[in-house]
Order: structure tokens, then C-alpha cells, then sequence
């Protein structure tokens, strides 16, 4: 579509090709980051999996049948079952559930409160820049499994604990990835105009700062989600999260390794292969949106 | 500066266009450089601006001319508010706006607005035209409701040259000379009295200038806009501003009516800008003799003693070292700080 008219001067006015349909632009994204959609392909079985798990799976994932126990895998049982006689590949696909609600839960509030105080950290500048950093230093300074342990020792164990616990490590790391990007943004000039035209901090820091970082947020987003199913697994596995008989990957490990590694390995061996899976896909996908978004990395 | 020479300027104004608008008395800006992390202090000031006055009168175009980093921008900013002044004084309409919170400031930014020079960094990319320009409007509640707010936008843009429709592009969607109308427009959002030109019309190619200049000498007569136009262009102020000052390493040293200015330069610096324009034509240009000043810009953190001009100044006496020159009027409008002419 080209646009003329009289008022107009400038001979470049651009052909405004609109209308890519959905499908061609899968395609170009398939040729373009294969690693990605493959990432993409496994993170979106997980969201199918664990919404559809009542309709796929014919078993139980809490009912005990002493009559299968350590049943090895079979065409009965795909991933055979565990030491109470539950299907094994049953209680991954709900567990898809806890580890993604837990993952997005942990993501979302986690990145988005660090994206708000990185930001206004970053535009008020100054002693408030400084002293709020230190803040996070603190914070960083504890290895995040530390940080969670101590959280869950303080609250008790449960999911809602959980999520609490791997959300207070997240905020300081998004906060300080955003903020740098942020800097650079606050002496741009339309930061300037936002001000002289009389905006107030808020307006500016939402509408104006925080949509210029969504490319570095979004990469810490789909980071997070990795990290916080990673999390919870070891948290679950250490005890200390989701608690039995809530179907979750971390709790099936702790489960069954010990015991029966050597006579039943199964038992361990899914729900690992099912944490690498999820947290391998997650990061694969984030990578991928990380060279889709960035402008100069495009260009090569 | 003294504080003769400041109520001097403000009797020198001989309102001619009207009453005065804007009134700067004694303006520093001293940037400080600190040292420490938590107790800071400081080591250093850049004198950005160093006590300069001037007024503005309504109606009226006054050029601010001068070198990089003489502190040109540095003005445009402390009127704006967008930094605070180390100290004086900025009247506009009789209140002093370094005083106000920013909450008092808010119904005044509505009077005083900018026009950036840079048209790629001064829009938001992620928002469109039509919110850049509808933002403002809705936010000072000038036009609440939403239908008539994109009639205005339509408006706006119309007026600075732009098609309607450009509402719903992407500022990357559009060449440097339709974003920097954009800005305009933006500029022009909330029916403002004055705005500053910060090296509007800089980042331009030649052909685009010419029409951003038309443009904006246009609207000032249809909106009755005070303009403190800043650029390192001489042609372009001469042909734009009514009264012309001149700066140096964060002094003014020469203010006058634009054609006074031009034809009967005083201050050897003015002088020396003056003839470093050079003259379209190739054959005169090759015959003219380049007098070029000696030396580069001192730091303006630690400027020369006496007038900041008088290490490369051809015309420098003894005094010139230990004595710094009054700001004062040699005719009527026209102020020099220099003692040898």
C-alpha cells in the first residue's frame, strides 16, 4: 500500500507489506531456528500433556495397586510402575502439571516484579540505584537453593512454599539483567520528552521504559521457567517441596532412586529423562527467542 | 558575572515584541565529578553554564549559537526542569520554575515543550504515532474523549506536513523528516507558548531542514510560538531567530538583533564563527583568507581565568587574564562581554 498525497515531501515512504499468514511464518521460523522449535515442540506437549492428563492417561496417579508393583515397563505399563504399583508414565503427565504450574507460577511473578524494580531502579538513578542494589546483592550472594532452603525451613513445605521459595531468588536476577538494559534506555531522548511533556514517574517507567526491555525480559522469563521446574524437582527431591502422594517428577526420584536403583532402575530413569526434557526444551526455546528478538544478531 | 550585569540585560530588553516571556538571571549548571561509592565527594564541577542571563520575549525567536559543548543544550534542559540548576533563576510568566515541585511544574509543562534534535531516539519505537501524539493530550486531560483526541492527532499531523493515516505507524516506519514532524507535533500536542528547538533541524540533510524550518517559522506565526532556537548553524539561525546570543565555554559573550549581529560582529569569538562560514560560491571562497582561532576549547572544568575567551583570542591584552569583562550594552540592544571593542 502506498500512500501519496500532496502534503507529504519525502519520496520513501516504505511499501507496507502486511498480511505474513500465520503458517508461512512457522515455516520460516522452523528453517531459521530448528533447535528452537524443537524446544518449542517439547514445551508445548508439556501445556498439552498436563491439560488433557485426565483424558489421556486410563490410570490413577494416587492410587496404590499392590498387584503391580515394580512391574517393569510393559504393554501395559509403557514406563512400567512404582514401588506402590502406580503407572510411572502416568504420574509424569500429571506431574507436568505441578512442574509447570510451579514453573510459570515462579517465572511470572518472579520476572515481572524484578522487571518493575530494575526498571524504576534504573530512572530514579541516583542514591536510590545504589542502595536498592546492594539490597540485591544480598540476595544474590545466596546460592538459590540456599536461598530456597532457608525459605521452605521458614514457612514449611507445600506448593504455595514452593513457589514462594523460588520466586525471592529469581526477583534480584531479573532485576539486575533489566536494569543494565534500562540505563541505556533512560538517556534516550524520548525518556526526556516523556518528562518534559509532564508524565508522571509511574507513566514513564510502565508505558514508556518498560516495553523498550522486553527483549532481555523475555529471555529471563523463559529462563526462569527452567530453572524454577529444575528447582522444585530438587526441592521435592530434597524433601523440602510438593509433598507425597502429589504426583511430581523431583518426589518420584526421591522415590524410587535410592532403593530400587539397581533392582528396578525405571523408577528413577522416566522422571529424570522427563526433568532434562522439560528444562533442556525450555532453554532451547529461550535461546531461540533471544536470537529472534535481537535486532543485531538477525542481521548476520 | 557580576549582579550589575544581570539586571543590566533585563533592562537592556526593550520589550519590542511584547512583554517578556521567559527570564533567565544568572543560570550555573556545575555538573560535579564524585568520587566514592556511598560518601561521595566531589573532585570536580564541569561548568556547563557559568551565570549566564538572558530573556526571551513573547513572540519572539532568540538563536543560541555557539560550539559543542558550550552549554548550549545544558540551558534548553535547566528551563525544561530536566536537570536542576546549581543555582539562579528561570521566570516564566513571573514564577520561578527552579522553586516549583514537581507537582506545580506539572500545568506549566503544558506551556514549555521540546523539539529534539535526534528524530531516531526522540520517539518511543514501541508505541504509534497517533498514541505518541494522543499521550499527552489524555494525560492533561485536554481532550477526554477518545474519538475527538484522534481528531486532534489527524489534526496535529496534517499541520506539520504528515498524512493522516501516519497515526497508525511505527515510528520505524517513517524517514528521519517525517519523524522529526512527528516530533513537532508532538511538540505542538498541548498548545504550548514556547518551545525549544534543540538542534532541531541538525540531524537533517539540507532539502529536509529547509522544510522543518518553513514548517516551524509557519506555526509560530499561526500559533503566536516563542521559540529559543539552539544550533551550531549560523545560516540557519540567522535566517529564523529575531535576536541572536552567542556562546563560549558556558558564557554568553554576544547578543544582538539577528541582522546587527551578522553585519556588525563585535566579540573577536563572533567574529571568528562568523568567518568560519563558508561562502556557497568557490571562486570567492578560494580567494577569502581563513583567519582560523588558535588552540582548541578549554576544559569547562577548569576554564581560563579572567575572560574564558583570552588564551585564543586575537585581540587579548594583559588584562584580559585577571579581569572578567562585563556583559555590557555598546548599543542599543546589542551586548558584548569584551572590553577591547
Amino acid at each position: 500500500m502506498v500512500v501519496i498525497s500532496e502534503s507529504m515531501v519525502e519520496s520513501d515512504i516504505e511499501d507496507l507489506t502486511t498480511g505474513n499468514s500465520w503458517g508461512a511464518m512457522v515455516v520460516t521460523m522452523l528453517r531459521k531456528y530448528p533447535l528452537g522449535a524443537f524446544g518449542a515442540f517439547i514445551v508445548f506437549l508439556m501445556i498439552f500433556l498436563a491439560i488433557f492428563a485426565n483424558v489421556i492417561t486410563p490410570y490413577d496417579p494416587v492410587l496404590n495397586s499392590f498387584e503391580n508393583m515394580l512391574t517393569p515397563p510393559n504393554a501395559q505399563f509403557w514406563l512400567g510402575t512404582d514401588q506402590f504399583g502406580r503407572d510411572i508414565l502416568t504420574r509424569i503427565i500429571y506431574g507436568s502439571r505441578t512442574a509447570l504450574f510451579v514453573g510459570f507460577s515462579c517465572a511470572i511473578i518472579g520476572a515481572f516484579t524484578g522487571l518493575v524494580l530494575g526498571v524504576a531502579s534504573a530512572y530514579f538513578g541516583g542514591r536510590f540505584d545504589l542502595i536498592f542494589q546492594r539490597v540485591m546483592d544480598v540476595f544474590m550472594a545466596f546460592p538459590l537453593i540456599i536461598m530456597a532452603l532457608a525459605v521452605v525451613a521458614v514457612f514449611g513445605t507445600g506448593t504455595q512454599n514452593v513457589i514462594i521459595a523460588i520466586t525471592i531468588p529469581f526477583i534480584p536476577r531479573c532485576a539486575r539483567v533489566v536494569r543494565s538494559s534500562a540505563l541505556s534506555i533512560r538517556e534516550i531522548p524520548y525518556v526526556d520528552a516523556a518528562r518534559a511533556l509532564g508524565f508522571t514517574h509511574t507513566r514513564i517507567i510502565l508505558r514508556h521504559m518498560v516495553p523498550n526491555v522486553m527483549a532481555p525480559f523475555l529471555i529471563m522469563l523463559t529462563a526462569f521457567v527452567g530453572q524454577a521446574i529444575l528447582l522444585e524437582a530438587s526441592l521435592s527431591y530434597l524433601g523440602l517441596g510438593v509433598q507425597e502422594p502429589v504426583p511430581a517428577w523431583g518426589l518420584m526420584l526421591q522415590g524410587g532412586a535410592e532403593e530400587y536403583a539397581e533392582s528396578a532402575p525405571w523408577v528413577a530413569i522416566w522422571p529424570g529423562v522427563a526433568i532434562s526434557l522439560a528444562v533442556f526444551g525450555f532453554n532451547l526455546f529461550g535461546d531461540s527467542l533471544r536470537d529472534a528478538l535481537d535486532p543485531k544478531l538477525r542481521q548476520q | 558575572m557580576s549582579p550589575e550585569t544581570d539586571t543590566a540585560v533585563v533592562q537592556g530588553s526593550k520589550a519590542k515584541l511584547g512583554e517578556i516571556l521567559v527570564d533567565v538571571k544568572n543560570l550555573k549548571m556545575y555538573f560535579p565529578i564524585t568520587e566514592g561509592i556511598m560518601i561521595t565527594r566531589t573532585v570536580a564541577e564541569v561548568k556547563a553554564v557559568d551565570g549566564i542571563s538572558f530573556h526571551i520575549n513573547k513572540g519572539e525567536t532568540l538563536g543560541l549559537v555557539g560550539e559543542s559543548g558550550c552549554g548550549k543544550t545544558t540551558i534548553g534542559r535547566c528551563i525544561l526542569q530536566l536537570e536542576k540548576a546549581t543555582q539562579g533563576e528561570i521566570f516564566f510568566e513571573g514564577q520561578d520554575l527552579t522553586k516549583l515541585s514537581q507537582k506545580q511544574m506539572s500545568p506549566i509543562r503544558e506551556k514549555i515543550q521540546v523539539i529534539f534534535q535526534d528524530p531516531f531516539s526522540s520517539l518511543n519505537p514501541r508505541m504509534k504515532i497517533g498514541d505518541i501524539l494522543g499521550e499527552p493530550i489524555k494525560v492533561h486531560g485536554i481532550i477526554p474523549d477518545k474519538a475527538k483526541r484522534e481528531a486532534r492527532v489527524r489534526e496535529l499531523l496534517s499541520l506539520c506536513g504528515l498524512n493522516p493515516r501516519f497515526a497508525d505507524r511505527y515510528p520505524h516506519e517513517m524517514s528521519g523528516g517525517q519523524r522529526q514532524r512527528v516530533g513537532v507535533a508532538r511538540a505542538l500536542a498541548l498548545n504550548p507558548e514556547f518551545i525549544i528547538c534543540d538542534e532541531a533541524v541538525s540531524a537533517l540533510d539540507v532539502s529536509i531542514q529547509a522544510q522543518v524550518i518553513n514548517l516551524l517559522e509557519d506555526l509560530r506565526d499561526e500559533f503566536d510560538l516563542t521559540y529559543l532556537f539552539i544550533s551550531h548553524d549560523l545560516s540557519v539561525i540567522r535566517h529564523i531567530c529575531h535576536r541572536v546570543a552567542v556562546m563560549y565555554l558556558g558564557h554568553m559573550v554576544e547578543l544582538a538583533e539577528c541582522d546587527e549581529l551578522y553585519d556588525h560582529p563585535h566579540h573577536p569569538y563572533t567574529r571568528a564563527l562568523l568567518a568560519a562560514v563558508p561562502i556557497p560560491d568557490p571562486t570567492v571562497e578560494a580567494k577569502r583568507a581563513h583567519k582560523v582561532v588558535q588552540g582548541e576549547v578549554p576544559s569547562p572544568i577548569n576554564p581560563p581565568s579572567g575572560c574564558v575567551f583570552h588564551p585564543r583570542c586575537p585581540k587579548a591584552v594583559d588584562s584580559c587574564s585577571k579581569n572578567v569583562p562585563e556583559f555590557r550594552e555598546i548599543k542599543p540592544g546589542h551586548w558584548v562581554a569584551c572590553t577591547e571593542v
